[in-house]
Order: structure tokens, then C-alpha cells, then sequence
């Protein structure tokens, strides 16, 4: 076996020789092997995704609340638009915005510099990885502008409602929807197994499994989630796209197939999908509580194994989502016993990450501002799926707006508190250059505020018996009265308050990224390994015959011998 | 500033140093590959056993359809079944001597490449017989299961192959040689169950 190591650290060395004499200019950024440059591709696409999926979140809200009338920016929404844009809003957001930049961004960007290796161990899977996300992304948008419109079948996609081109009325965007979705999926497959690679065998000398900062065992922890479930899944993708094209009968009862049969294959991934994207924003988020209080993480071991046994449960919890799909009660027992547990090990984190902040000297930054934030929302998040969990409430509650205010409250802390967590604490080691911190601070309370008026009104519409997937409530004469409307107008006005705020986002990074204040290679005073490289760093991250040994964990801060409150994991004393 | 006060204890480390991986990256990397193919042969096996399960009466084969032509495959799996043994012969052949895996190697190729040669003659016959993707679900989960493994053991005689000729060009690497194994290892194993499953 030993040959064999040689035999791969060679063969890398290799190719990295030869990057260097790569392409150069433009191309160098498009064609590029470098783990950073893979990890602004994804961030970038998924910023850009984002976008897309916000523009249709506000054209379907402007319909909600003011039915028939034109959107400006958009026209008139038929009830096929309608389907199409929410269906899209809910893929894009999912699978082009959490995944790409929570596990695919910040762990191309973060893994290698955080364990101190060079690059990730097979840089050209990884630009591979990086291209498919691409095409995927861009077949995707096509979809939506084919002939009959994008698919509009919800992004969980039951059939026959999706495998029946009558029903759906949109032949090839379902088909397009279907493939663009796989060849995600085989994306992240790509880049899961470079991550898992990596974090075993390209730790700097020294660091063991116990000094490894938690971000990382979360995204590989994700991708080890992600890698377990997904073959179900794309299994009953080729079964569906076989039902679409070729026209077998997989899921059509009338001919012997199943349709809950999808159901099953679908949330077997969907509900581990849950925890993939979590586990990543919440690795984020402790790391930047323990740096921002200077205190030591509280049970770094019990993170990890908390982490192990989220992860575990999470692939016997799938059935919560068809409790009123006709599976049988006593099953949903079950599962509403495992729904339930695996809230306490979610709670655990939460109480980590209390006991971490208690006590400890903290510094209220943009990014710890963030953080604290997740930890706040998701929270409602967690505490609203109780009701959901439970089969006897959930009956009530299937398909409602609570459902939908649920699943945001869980979301949104993870797809867009988390990426910001992550993009405003490590935007100096990326660009070299500090983010405003007032500009920060204003777009931190200009959307968390929103955020809590859009999806509040929605619980209450929810229990009042609001079903999701409806084009236009005047339809629905208990649903059309005043007062629900208003609570519907709250809720889009305040989209659109959040949504203008992220002008300000954009309008600091880019004034931060031209003329910010110089960061220097440790603005935080943090411990991690990639603060002690340059801002940017360069290509191979340090400098080939000075890169870092670890002598300690990631979270000694504070230490009592110390005259700096913080204690670099790579310096020997 | 070293030593350690009682209140915050730090355990004694030995120094740094570079660790062997315990498993080659791309050994490592085919495995978790493998790991996510194993989940989808078992997603598809699972679905079969669902569609099955349901069947009214437990007729299966459903009625006006033909029978899986279960003996010739049997014997066919034998080819694939020694090839896999043959390909453990051609590494420990390398170990000893690279040139030496040059013959087991190429066999096992060929073994591989007789049994899905026999495989497409075996569909030709079962759709001269009838049985088409269309014609049942029965048909459906043959073609799309047993296909499957057709596209898998394809891909992974080309990478065979591959191997093969860089071992020609003495340029094959033990990792290289052990990655693309795995792989052909996963194939052979994992089509007796299907066999059992699909055709029993």
C-alpha cells in the first residue's frame, strides 16, 4: 500500500507542474484546477442563481397578493407561470443556491485551506465537477423557455403529475427539468468524493481527526449524507425520465407501477438533503461563535458526534413526508417517533453554541451578527416541525402555509444567513479586503427583519387553512376574506423591503472589493489554518517548502498562559 | 509560556509528521464512488421488490409474458464471476512483476467483454420474443436493472482496457491499477445479486 501513496502524491505533484504553465489570462479563471478559483465559480453561479430564484419568489408573491394584476418586470402571471416559477423558485433555491455555495463553494474554498494541503486531491474531477453544475444550471434556465414553459409538477416532482405530459402540460420542461437535476447531482457526486479524499489523506502533518475545525467535518460529514442517499434518488430519476421519453409504466398504477414508489425514492434523499445543507451552515456557524467570543467551542467531540448521530437518523425520518400519502399508520408511528428524536440532536448544537457564547468576550461583527441570527431562526424553524413531525397535527397541517413557513424558517437560516455567514466572515481571506461593517450591519437587520414579517403572516394563514400551490385564493371564498389578505400583502411587502436591501449587499461588496480597507492574513484573530496564508492566497496556498504543521486544535482562544488571546494551530509554542 | 497551567491542562503531542493514507486517494475515491452505486442498485432492487410485491396474484412473469432465460444466464455469469478472479490474479501478478499481468489482464477482459457480448445476444432474444420496456413493468425493471449493469460493466472494461494499454506502454501505476480493479471488483459482485433478484 505504501507504493501506492507514492505513487498518487506523485502523480499530483505532477499535474500541479503542469498547471503552472496552464493557461494563462482569462482562460486561466475559466479552465482553472485551483480549488479557489473551482470555489468562486460555484459561489458566483450560485450568487447568480439566487438572484433568479428571488426575481421569481417576487413575482409569485406580487400574484398572491394581488391576484390578476400585471408584475411589474413581468406582465401577467398565468396559472402555468405560476406553477412553473414556484416549482423553479423551490429547485433553484435547493439544489442551485444552498448546495452550490454552502457544500461546493465554502468546501472547495475552505477544506485545502483549512487542513493545510495545497489543493484538493483530484483538482481535474473537481473543475470536471464545476463544468457539469454548469450545464446543469444552464439547461435548467433553457427549461423555462422551451415550448408549453418550465416544468410546474412542485420540485418533489410526484408523479403522474409529472410523468404524464396530459397532466403537465409541459412535455419537454419536465424532461429538461428531470436531466438538469441529475446532472447536479452528478456534479456534487464529483465533488463530495474529492472532499471525503481530501480531509482523510491531505491533513497537514500533525493535525488528528480531533483538530480539524468543525466546518470542515460538516461539509465532509454533508457530502458522506449526500453520497448515501442520492443513488435512490437518481435510481427513480431514470425510472421517471423513462415514464416521461420512453414511455414505461414505473409509476402508472393502471399498468402495474407505483407512484408512492417515487415518494419513497424521493424523500429517502429529500429528507437527508435537509441535513446535507444544514450541517454546513451550522459548521459556519460555530466556528464563527467560538472566534467571535474567543472562547473555546463547548464540546467539540460532542459537535461531532452529535453531528455522526443527526446524520444517521436523518435516513430514518423520510416517511414524515407522506403521512397523508396512504401508507400505513402504524409505519407513521415509527417515523413520527424518529421525526421527533432527531430534534434532539439538533438541540444539543443549539445548546453548544449557548454555552459557547456564555461567558465568553464577544465581539458583535457583521459575521457573528449572522451567526447568532441562525442560530435565532432556525430555532423557530426547528420548534414549528414539532407539529409537523407529529402525525396526528400533520394530517391537519399537510400542504398548508404552515408547512411552507416551517420549511423557510429552516431554509432561510441555512441557503442565505448561512452563505452570508460564510461570505462575510471569510470575504477578506477571498479578496484581500475588509466588507463595511456599518453597510453590513444594515443589510443584516434590513433582511433579518423582513424575513420574520414575510413568514410569520404565513404560520397564521397556515392554521387558518391556506393551502400551498394555489394560483389565486379569490377561487376559495373562506380563503378570500380581508383580513387573510392582508396578512398576504404584509408578507409580499415585506419581501420586497428584504429583496431591495440586498442592494446594499451588492453595492458593498463590490465597493469593498475595489477600495476596502486591507485585511492582512488574520483580521478576526483567528486560529485556523487558512489565516495564516496570504489574503488572497496564492496558487498551492502556501509557499511549497513552508507549508504549516499543526500543533493544537482550532479553538484554543483565550488561553490563560497566553498573552494573545488567540493560539494559531500552527504555531509550535 | 510552555508550561501548562493546572486549570487548562495541554496533553503532551509528539511532533508533527506526514502520515501514509491509510487507503491510496484514488482507491478511497473509487470506494465512495462505489458506495453511492450500491445505493443505487439497491434503490432500483428495492423498487423492483415493491412493483413485485404488489403484483395481483403473484403471477410473475405477468401473464403474455415470456420467461427470463434463467440457465443460459447462469452459465453467462460464470464468465463474468471467473473474470473477477482472474483480475485478482493479474494484481498480484503486477506486484511481482508488471509485465506479468499482462496475460491475466487481457483475459479477464475478454471474459468480461464474452459475458455482456452474450447478454446483448440474450435482449435480441427477448424482444424477438416480446418483451419490451413497454410491454410490462416486468420488461421495464429487466431492461432498466440489467441495463444498467451492461452500461457499468462497459464503462469498466474500457477502463480495463485503458489499463491495459498503459501497462503496454509500461507507464501503469499500482494505484492506477488497483482504482480500475475496484471498480471491475464491484461489477462482478454486484450482478449476483441482481441475477437473484431480477431473474429468480
Amino acid at each position: 500500500m505504501a507504493d501506492t501513496a507514492v505513487d498518487v502524491q506523485h502523480a499530483e505533484h505532477h499535474g500541479h507542474a503542469d498547471h503552472h504553465h496552464g493557461p494563462q489570462g482569462l482562460l486561466k479563471y475559466v479552465w482553472s484546477t485551483d480549488h479557489k478559483i473551482i470555489a468562486m465559480q460555484y459561489l458566483f453561479t450560485g450568487m447568480f442563481m439566487a438572484v433568479i430564484g428571488g426575481y421569481m419568489a417576487y413575482v409569485f408573491r406580487m400574484q398572491l397578493a394581488f391576484p390578476g394584476i400585471s408584475v411589474p418586470g413581468f406582465g401577467q402571471v398565468s396559472p402555468g407561470e405560476y406553477n412553473s416559477l414556484v416549482t423553479n423558485h423551490g429547485s433553484i433555491m435547493i439544489f442551485w443556491v444552498a448546495m452550490p455555495v454552502l457544500i461546493a463553494a465554502f468546501g472547495n474554498y475552505l477544506i485545502p485551506l483549512m487542513i493545510g494541503a495545497d489543493d484538493m486531491v483530484f483538482p481535474r474531477i473537481n473543475r470536471l465537477s464545476y463544468q457539469i453544475f454548469l450545464v446543469s444550471a444552464i439547461l435548467l434556465l433553457a427549461s423555462m423557455f422551451v415550448q408549453g414553459g418550465g416544468f410546474g409538477g412542485a420540485w418533489t416532482a410526484y408523479p403522474p403529475l409529472s410523468a404524464v405530459a396530459e397532466y403537465n402540460q409541459t412535455a419537454l420542461g419536465s424532461s429538461m427539468w428531470l436531466v438538469a437535476v441529475a446532472l447536479e447531482f452528478v456534479a456534487f457526486l464529483l465533488g463530495g468524493i474529492n472532499f471525503i479524499t481530501t480531509l482523510m489523506n491531505s491533513r497537514a502533518p500533525g493535525m488528528k481527526a480531533y483538530d480539524i475545525p468543525i466546518v470542515c467535518w460538516m461539509i465532509v460529514i454533508a457530502s458522506i449524507l449526500f453520497m448515501l442517499s442520492v443513488g435512490p434518488l437518481i435510481a427513480g430519476a431514470v425510472m421517471l425520465l423513462f415514464d416521461q421519453v420512453l414511455g414505461t409504466g414505473f409509476y402508472d398504477p393502471a399498468r402495474g407501477g407505483d407512484p408512492i414508489l417515487w415518494q419513497h425514492l424521493f424523500w429517502f434523499f429529500g429528507h437527508p438533503e435537509v441535513y446535507v445543507v444544514l450541517l454546513p451552515a451550522i459548521g459556519m456557524t460555530i466556528d464563527v461563535i467560538a472566534t467571535f467570543s474567543r472562547k473555546k467551542i463547548f464540546g467539540y467531540k460532542l459537535v461531532l458526534y452529535t453531528t455522526v448521530a443527526t446524520g444517521v437518523l436523518s435516513f430514518f425520518v423520510w416517511a414524515h413526508h407522506q403521512f397523508i400519502a396512504g401508507i400505513d399508520p402504524r409505519m407513521a408511528n415509527v417515523f413520527t417517533i424518529t421525526t421527533l428524536l432527531i430534534s434532539v440532536p439538533i438541540a444539543e448544537m443549539c445548546f453548544v453554541i449557548i454555552a459557547t457564547l456564555y461567558g465568553g468576550s464577544i465581539r458583535l461583527t457583521t459575521p457573528m451578527l449572522w451567526a447568532l441570527a441562525f442560530v435565532a431562526e432556525f430555532l423557530i424553524g426547528g420548534v414549528t416541525g414539532i407539529f409537523l413531525g407529529a402525525s396526528g397535527a400533520d394530517i391537519y397541517f399537510h400542504d398548508t402555509y404552515f408547512v411552507l413557513a416551517h420549511f423557510h424558517y429552516t431554509f432561510f437560516p441555512i441557503a442565505i444567513i448561512g452563505s452570508f455567514i460564510g461570505f462575510t466572515y471569510w470575504f477578506p481571506k477571498m479578496f484581500g479586503r475588509m466588507m463595511n461593517d456599518t453597510l453590513g450591519k444594515i443589510h443584516f437587520w434590513g433582511t433579518v427583519i423582513p424575513f420574520n414579517f414575510i413568514f410569520i403572516p404565513l404560520f397564521v394563514l397556515g392554521i387558518g387553512g391556506q393551502h400551498r400551490r394555489i394560483y389565486n385564493y379569490q377561487h376559495f371564498p373562506e380563503l378570500a376574506g380581508p383580513e387573510m389578505y392582508q396578512l398576504r400583502v404584509i408578507a409580499t411587502i415585506s419581501l420586497l423591503v428584504m429583496l431591495s436591501f440586498q442592494l446594499v449587499f451588492f453595492y458593498n461588496c463590490i465597493t469593498s472589493w475595489i477600495s476596502g480597507e486591507k485585511a492582512g492574513k488574520n483580521p478576526w484573530k483567528a486560529n485556523t489554518l487558512e489565516w495564516t496564508t496570504e489574503s488572497p492566497p496564492p496558487h498551492g496556498n502556501w509557499p511549497a517548502d513552508d507549508m504549516p504543521n499543526v500543533y493544537r486544535g482550532a479553538y484554543e482562544y483565550g488561553h490563560p498562559d497566553r498573552e494573545e488571546d488567540y493560539w494559531p494551530q500552527n504555531q509550535p509554542s | 509560556m510552555n508550561a501548562a497551567s493546572a486549570a487548562y491542562p495541554i496533553a503532551e503531542r509528539s511532533a508533527p509528521m506526514r502520515r501514509e493514507p491509510l487507503i491510496a486517494s484514488g482507491v478511497l475515491g473509487m470506494l465512495i464512488f462505489i458506495f453511492t452505486e450500491v445505493m443505487f442498485f439497491a434503490g432500483l432492487i428495492s423498487a423492483h421488490a415493491i412493483v413485485r410485491s404488489q403484483v395481483a396474484g403473484q403471477l410473475w412473469p405477468p401473464y403474455g409474458q415470456p420467461r427470463l432465460p434463467v440457465e443460459q444466464t447462469a452459465i453467462n455469469s460464470l464468465a463474468l464471476l471467473v473474470s473477477g478472479v482472474v483480475l485478482a490474479f493479474a494484481w498480484f501478478a503486477y506486484k511481482r512483476e508488471p509485465a506479468a499481468a499482462r496475460i491475466p489482464l487481457l483475459l479477464s477482459i475478454l471474459l468480461g467483454a464474452v459475458f455482456v457480448g452474450f447478454q446483448g445476444m440474450e435482449w435480441m432474444a427477448m424482444l424477438a420474443e416480446g418483451l419490451t420496456i413497454q410491454s410490462s413493468t416486468y420488461g421495464g425493471f429487466f431492461y432498466l436493472i440489467i441495463g444498467a449493469h451492461a452500461i457499468h460493466a462497459v464503462g469498466a472494461l474500457a477502463a480495463l482496457a485503458w489499463a491495459f494499454y498503459k501497462l503496454e506502454h509500461t507507464e501503469l501505476t499500482a494505484s492506477q491499477l488497483s482504482t480500475v480493479s475496484t471498480f471491475w471488483y464491484f461489477v462482478v459482485l454486484v450482478w449476483p445479486i441482481l441475477y437473484v433478484k431480477v431473474y429468480l
